[in-house]
């Protein structure tokens, strides 16, 4: 289990029927148990801003409420992970130990938010070729050689990259704001988001998720991924309020 | 292998399976064929010191009661207990492959077990094996690093500790009275009334669950176990 070739194959199972036995491996098209809803991410002026919300959801029952899905995998990389929980610990375990083992080798290379991303789409479309899928979707983020890096992929093995990514219902919902507000302060001062405003815009983005989403929860986390050589940091939980004086404006449904 | 079960059978797994047991199964009541299962209601809530376990005591087959007395706070080591929902089968087996696993570990490192270790064991079991298995399952326990801790393992194999933990068809009645009445760091008498209370009344509302409630303490003197028969259950509204 520890060594790192037995840590990283995904079929282990189907090998370990005894000789002369080989069948096809266990197929099942899993479906989905705890999971966590959209993330959102996109490029500020000084790195990347993530953020993505706490809670496990079991179906509708939102049982599970202080549950991090975002998980910082180096100083220069962060991903966050949509779908199935136990899928995605399943997965941290492994990145974790990757980069343990990066640690040992001590040759001066940390795995970078593109290989990272790489690997992780090769992963997951392998899995989903065998129709034993790992019922997630992930954001990357990081430097690549000083760069922002922000990447996408899917249960399916989809991937791409874009300076503004989001999953699930916030990419009905979030994205417009975002490229809104992107866009806006190209236009006027050809400048990218500063910090604060990229602040703004994400707990802009959160409360709408939380107004429109039925599956989010209003405890969420920030990782910033600065690009000016500081360590990445994901930041302590906070938790939104949101307006809801319209209700005071509605009576009845005439 | 579970694999090469279904296989001596000269069955596939899958639809078949299903095909097979439904036609020799049609002119029998439900309960003949029907899996065993913890319909269920479990808890486990840290104290001050330590942490409470409850459940109750009815298994299920179909809609007749197999068992009305189960015991289903299992142990894994002396200071680490298990509370199984699900499949009884299921939960059962694992169980008994977590606890040899434990017990070969304790020997090896000469120390008793971390809770944190009994319930990565569980995951590892309840994850790898996610698409044949139906088991909920909360880990709660006493180590001499981190004191009492309870840690939830529900079907899909995640793992994430709790102060509070409620698992099972009955917890569906219970998130409110949970959410409205735990308070962190209470006493092991508060906490047992707690959990005993919650029990109850999921007991009185969910079909799969009734009998008794057993309640384990687990602190660092060991477990202590507790049986509150069913006559003696606190009372609540009836109506």
């Amino acid at each position: 289990m520890n060594s790192e070739g037995g840590v990283r194959s995904f079929d282990s199972f189907a090998t370990s029927l005894p000789k002369g036995e080989r069948r096809n491996p266990i197929t099942h098209t899993q479906a989905p148990v705890t999971t966590g809803t959209s993330i959102i991410a996109f490029e500020y002026d000084g790195g990347i801003l993530m953020a993505a919300d706490m809670l496990g959801s079991y179906g509708s029952l939102a049982r599970y409420r202080s549950v991090p899905r975002l998980l910082k995998v180096n100083d220069k990389t962060v991903i966050g992970c949509m779908g199935d929980y136990a899928d995605f610990q399943y997965l941290q375990a492994i990145i974790e130990q990757m980069e343990v083992d990066e640690a040992c080798k001590d040759d001066g290379f940390q795995t970078t938010a593109r290989s990272l991303h790489s690997w992780l789409t090769r992963v997951l479309y392998n899995k989903r070729c065998k129709f034993d899928p790992l019922w997630t979707t992930f954001v990357v983020a990081g430097l690549d050689q000083d760069k922002p890096f922000l990447g996408f992929v899917d249960k399916l093995g989809t991937a791409y990259t874009d300076p503004i990514i989001t999953t699930g219902y916030a990419s009905m919902l979030a994205t417009p704001l975002i490229r809104k507000a992107v866009e806006d302060k190209l236009k006027d001062k050809n400048e990218k988001l500063t910090l604060a405003e990229a602040r703004k815009v994400i707990e802009d983005s959160l409360t709408l998720m939380y107004y429109r989403d039925a599956r989010a929860s209003n405890k969420y986390q920030i990782a910033i991924i600065p690009s000016n050589g500081e360590a990445s940091i994901i930041e302590e939980p906070k938790t939104l309020l949101g307006d809801w004086s319209v209700a005071h404006l509605i009576k009845g449904y005439e | 292998m579970i694999s090469q079960r279904f296989a001596n059978l000269g069955v596939e797994q899958g639809a078949g399976v299903s095909g097979t047991k439904k036609s020799a199964t049609r002119d029998m009541p439900d309960w003949m064929s029907a899996e065993h299962s913890t319909g269920t209601t479990i808890m486990a809530c840290e104290f001050d010191g330590g942490v409470v376990i409850g459940a109750d005591t009815r298994t299920t087959t179909g809609m007749y009661v197999a068992n009305r007395v189960t015991d289903k706070l299992t142990r894994v080591t002396d200071r680490i207990y298990c509370c199984r929902s699900g499949s009884a089968a299921d939960t059962q087996a694992i169980a008994d492959i977590v606890s040899y696993h434990l017990e070969f570990h304790e020997i090896e490192s000469g120390e008793p077990a971390l809770v944190r270790g009994a319930a990565a064991v569980f995951q590892d079991m309840c994850y790898n094996y996610r698409d044949q298995l139906s088991a909920g399952i909360i880990v709660a326990g006493w180590d001499s690093r981190h004191g009492g801790q309870v840690y939830s393992v529900p079907i899909g194999g995640m793992l994430v500790r709790q102060e509070v933990c409620i698992g099972g068809s009955g917890s569906g009645f219970l998130y409110g009275f949970v959410d409205s009445n735990f308070r962190p760091k209470m006493s092991r008498d508060e906490a047992e009334k707690f959990v005993t209370s919650a029990v109850t009344l999921a007991l009185n509302r969910d079909g799969s669950s009734g009998g008794c409630v057993r309640l384990g303490t687990i602190t660092k003197d060991g477990i202590d176990r507790k049986v509150v028969l069913h006559n003696e259950l606190p009372k609540f509204y009836e109506g």
